[in-house]
């Protein structure tokens, strides 16, 4: 996903699955899996940059719905949530597969 | 040492903290030596140093009680804190800090609970500092895990049909649980309300309570 572009909340978004060094905040547990944005937050600075110094340029901050079961093969509630920060650079749109 | 035998266990039957006598990591010599230099060429002192960590040590869940007392009696300025928690807690003179606050609202379907899976990123304005557990490795693992278990070991059962949403504080939000307003609470004034609101409801490990009903 461009950084810049601001998409709406409800698009499905992937997590991208990489794993770079440094001061990374997404979580390993949310990488590969796919949410829905929840709410649009930021421009914030991108920690990844700003920790070591760089001058950064703000990025959008989603917050990103994922169901349990997406997360975890063997969740006790499937259906229970878990919403956390993502910063837009992580993000892909996903397409929905219900679309036809 | 605190002892000069070996008894591994103090009179109250505790074990002995140990000293902390190793040296100085590189990151605390840094530490005091920029500390030092500031005092050296007056940008502060000791003494406001001093003061500074008193007042951290001293914030408590107090200010965060306040802010669910104010959204239980006022159904408006709830609506403006779960649109913008920053601006509405500064409607009350309390100032969140650099981070934005979230405030998520528990209800009859809906029960909501904080961690850091990364480090420990708390609303330390509103509800002081962390707790210890909620720093441990095993609450921040467990809870994106499997949060209905470890509500269960705080003592919160949610009743059948309540859905649970874990928020994981993974960047430049901080996050307030505004519990359900206990029942047997109608005509209470803020003061009395804000009673009911623990750091751990507000945590959302554990429901709002009146005082002295939860069981202690």
């Amino acid at each position: 996903m461009e950084p810049r572009n601001v998409v709406e909340v409800g698009t499905r978004v992937r997590v991208a699955d990489i794993a770079p060094p440094g001061h990374v905040r997404t979580p390993h547990y949310l990488r590969g899996r796919v949410g829905v944005v929840e709410r649009v937050l930021g421009p914030f600075p991108n920690p990844e940059e700003l920790a070591y110094g760089r001058r950064t340029t703000p990025l959008p901050l989603y917050r990103v719905r994922f169901p349990m079961g997406e997360l975890w093969a063997d969740a006790e509630h499937p259906g229970d949530t878990l919403e956390a920060e993502i910063y837009a650079h992580w993000l892909t749109i996903e397409e929905d597969p219900d679309a036809a | 040492m605190p002892h000069d035998g070996h008894d591994p266990l103090s009179p109250s039957g505790h074990p002995y903290r140990p000293d902390q006598d190793e040296p100085l990591t590189y990151w605390q010599c840094m530490e005091i030596a920029i500390r030092e230099l500031l005092v050296e060429k007056g940008v502060t002192t000791d003494a406001a140093i001093r003061a500074q960590v008193q007042t951290m040590d001293d914030r408590g869940p107090a200010q965060g009680a306040r802010v669910v007392a104010r959204a239980w009696a006022d159904p408006d300025f709830h609506h403006r804190l779960r649109s913008d928690g920053s601006a509405a807690c500064r409607e009350l003179g309390i100032e969140v800090g650099p981070m934005k606050l979230i405030a998520v609202s528990n209800t009859p379907d809906l029960h909501n609970v904080v961690v850091c899976t990364l480090c420990s990123c708390y609303p330390r304005n509103l509800l002081g500092l962390p707790p210890d557990w909620y720093k441990s490795r095993e609450y921040r693992s467990r809870t994106v895990r499997e949060p209905r278990a470890v509500l269960r070991e705080f003592g919160t059962t949610l009743p059948e049909g309540v859905a649970v949403r874990v928020h994981d504080s993974t960047a430049d939000m901080r996050y307030l649980v505004v519990p359900m307003r206990p029942d047997g609470t109608e005509g209470w004034t803020e003061g009395a309300l804000a009673a009911c609101v623990t750091r751990d409801a507000m945590i959302g490990v554990a429901q709002a309570a009146h005082p002295k009903s939860d069981g202690i």
